[in-house]
């Protein structure tokens, strides 16, 4: 078994047994939101690391999903009911959001995404009819999928889990896909790419689409996580935390934007226990990301490691050069 | 039937005319060399006709098709196939993925965000065998960015010609190689079969010459004189263009 496959299985042995080591409900449902929390970074990070595109507006659509459930749930209609108008409801925002942003790239596209979130949080706080405005909504309860009850926190956890696995697996599907690679030529030579042949601005609109479900995802998680939603949900700085976790843990790799929310909700609901000045702490480490390592923490680590492993010594016989295209980067390397 | 058929195409930049009137038509497996001084247009003509950029009036058309109002990307379906002067590729992927994202561009297989790419092995031969055709296939796994100008300038090539093209157009193919390396293109160069037609621009005039049977020589915007080799270095205006008067 090869170094990497081993530290997944521990990964894994380590995330279904969270329950079992970590102490108490609190620090459970802080699992429960880091899960959360990485889905809405991996959202991100399609747009960031595969497509070249930053944007600012993803709580935007973060906040949609749950005010969606959430205002369906206050009229009485189901669950199942309310996830699917939640689905529905943010990917056509989604559409829109693309369709406005992609007008522009670079500045141009993260000033839009930043104006249409602030739109959706300026909804939020003042469309007090339908959200509450600064109350908030309230959610009456979670869902019993199959008659498993969500009450607990640590059943919460690992229904979290499972959402969670599934869309780090469909992103690594995703971005090792043909479209996949078309996405990230796009993100590198978008020239080049329409002299290909290639339809830069659909491909790119397809990326937003599926960036859009995973926070969409998250958004729905989300509600049910906190049982409530209200406007600083929506704000600019939560799309900001989004686009940090995925830079200072590693755009472009998919363990890099889950080692982002670790750090940043760690330092939000643990630390913040112990430090006031929690923020500036937080500003601290990110400036030291950017400085060490400006990659990020993932891809900055996997290049500390090989530098130790070559001082160490030459590479034993039959071991796969660093440097052949069959050696696609496991999840969590850089993107080639 | 012209294979790539240009009339009267015009394009300005706010008060400054690039081209005027060009005028060319090219034949079926013809090699056609565009020359002229720096700042004639010739690049222009090139986007224009691949579709980077609108021209302001005139029209293009590839085997009687009309092109003019195609977008760029919809020309390279048609067969239109070019490379870059200042070289345009993938530096952190390898020279593999490099022609298979040249082979994806024309398949439907891009659209799939399903399947994995690295199991597409007919998409994978494919591009070994355009690799192998420029001579690199022992570097197929080599990081772009580990390999030299000319190795690059060759894989431009090579993903040039992965799409089959029925024109190819080919920016200064020769520019900053070494002499090594310019023999090495010019064979590739030569090697290449009648259906594909050629039209390149190129300002090294030992190799050029040889390779073209037609030349057009652009100045300012204009295509001045045209014909074959003869002709054109007999003509008194060549000579006026490159020396003076």
């Amino acid at each position: 078994m090869t170094a990497p496959r081993v530290a997944l299985a521990a990964a894994l042995v380590a995330l279904v047994t969270v329950p079992l080591w970590v102490p108490g409900d609190y620090y459970i449902s802080v699992c429960s939101q880091i899960l959360i929390y990485a889905v809405f970074a991996l959202g991100i990070d399609v747009l960031i690391g595969y497509a070249g595109l930053v944007s600012l507006g993803h709580a935007g659509l973060f906040g949609l999903a749950s005010y969606t459930v959430a205002v369906c749930l206050a009229a009485g209609v189901g669950h199942v009911a309310a996830i699917a108008a939640a689905l529905v409801v943010t990917l056509a925002g989604t559409a829109v959001f693309a369709g406005l942003s992609l007008r522009a790239t670079g500045i141009g596209f993260i000033m839009i995404t930043l104006a249409l979130g602030q739109i959706m949080w300026g909804l939020a706080y003042r469309w007090v009819s339908i959200t509450g405005g600064d109350n908030g909504i309230t959610v009456p309860g979670r869902p019993a999928p199959f008659g498993l009850r969500l009450d607990a926190p640590s059943h919460f956890y690992y229904a979290t889990l499972a959402v969670f696995l599934l869309t780090v697996v469909a992103t690594w599907v995703f971005v090792h896909s043909p479209f996949g690679a078309s996405l990230k030529g796009t993100r590198d030579q978008p020239r080049r790419m329409t002299a290909l042949g290639y339809h830069v601005w659909l491909i790119r609109f397809y990326a937003c689409m599926f960036s859009g479900l995973l926070t969409t995802i998250a958004g729905i998680l989300f509600v049910y996580y906190a049982e409530f939603i209200s406007p600083p949900t929506v704000q600019l700085t939560s799309s900001a935390e989004g686009v940090l976790m995925a830079i200072s843990g590693g755009s472009g790799t998919l363990l890099g934007p889950i080692v982002g929310s670790i750090l940043v909700e760690i330092v939000k609901n643990v630390a913040s226990a112990y430090i006031a000045r929690w923020n500036m702490m937080l500003g601290a480490i990110f400036v030291a990301i950017v400085i060490f390592m400006p990659e990020g923490l993932v891809p900055g680590t996997t290049r500390l490691v090989r530098r130790a492993l070559k001082l160490r010594g030459p590479i034993p016989a039959g071991a796969p050069a660093p440097t052949t295209a069959a050696a696609e980067p496991a999840p969590g390397e850089p993107a080639p | 039937m012209t294979a790539l058929s240009i009339r009267k195409l015009e394009k300005s930049f706010g008060g400054l005319r690039v081209t005027r009137g060009v005028d060319l038509a090219i034949q079926p497996g013809e090699r056609r060399l565009i020359i002229g001084p720096n700042g004639a247009g010739k690049t222009t003509l090139f986007n224009l006709v691949t579709g980077e950029l609108r021209p302001d009036t005139g029209s293009v058309a590839l085997f009687d098709q009309e092109l003019t109002r195609l977008p760029a990307r919809r020309r390279a379906h048609l067969g239109l196939s070019r490379t870059y002067q200042i070289i345009t590729l993938f530096p952190k992927d390898t020279l593999l993925r490099n022609v298979t994202l040249s082979l994806l561009g024309l398949s439907p297989l891009r659209w799939n965000p399903l399947l994995r790419l690295e199991r597409q092995r007919h998409l994978i031969e494919q591009a070994e065998h355009a690799l192998a055709r420029v001579g690199l296939g022992h570097l197929a796994h080599r990081p772009l960015a580990e390999t030299s100008y000319g190795e690059r300038r060759r894989v431009e090539i090579a993903m040039a010609l992965a799409q089959n093209p029925r024109v190819l157009l080919l920016d200064e193919p020769f520019a900053g190689l070494s002499v090594d390396e310019r023999r090495d293109v010019k064979t590739l160069l030569f090697g290449i079969p009648r259906d594909v037609t050629i039209v390149m621009i190129e300002h090294d005039m030992d190799v050029a010459l040889d390779f073209a049977e037609r030349i057009s020589v652009m100045h300012f915007g204009e295509v001045v004189v045209e014909g074959t080799r003869a002709e054109v270095v007999a003509d008194p205006r060549t000579k006026e263009i490159y020396f003076g008067e």
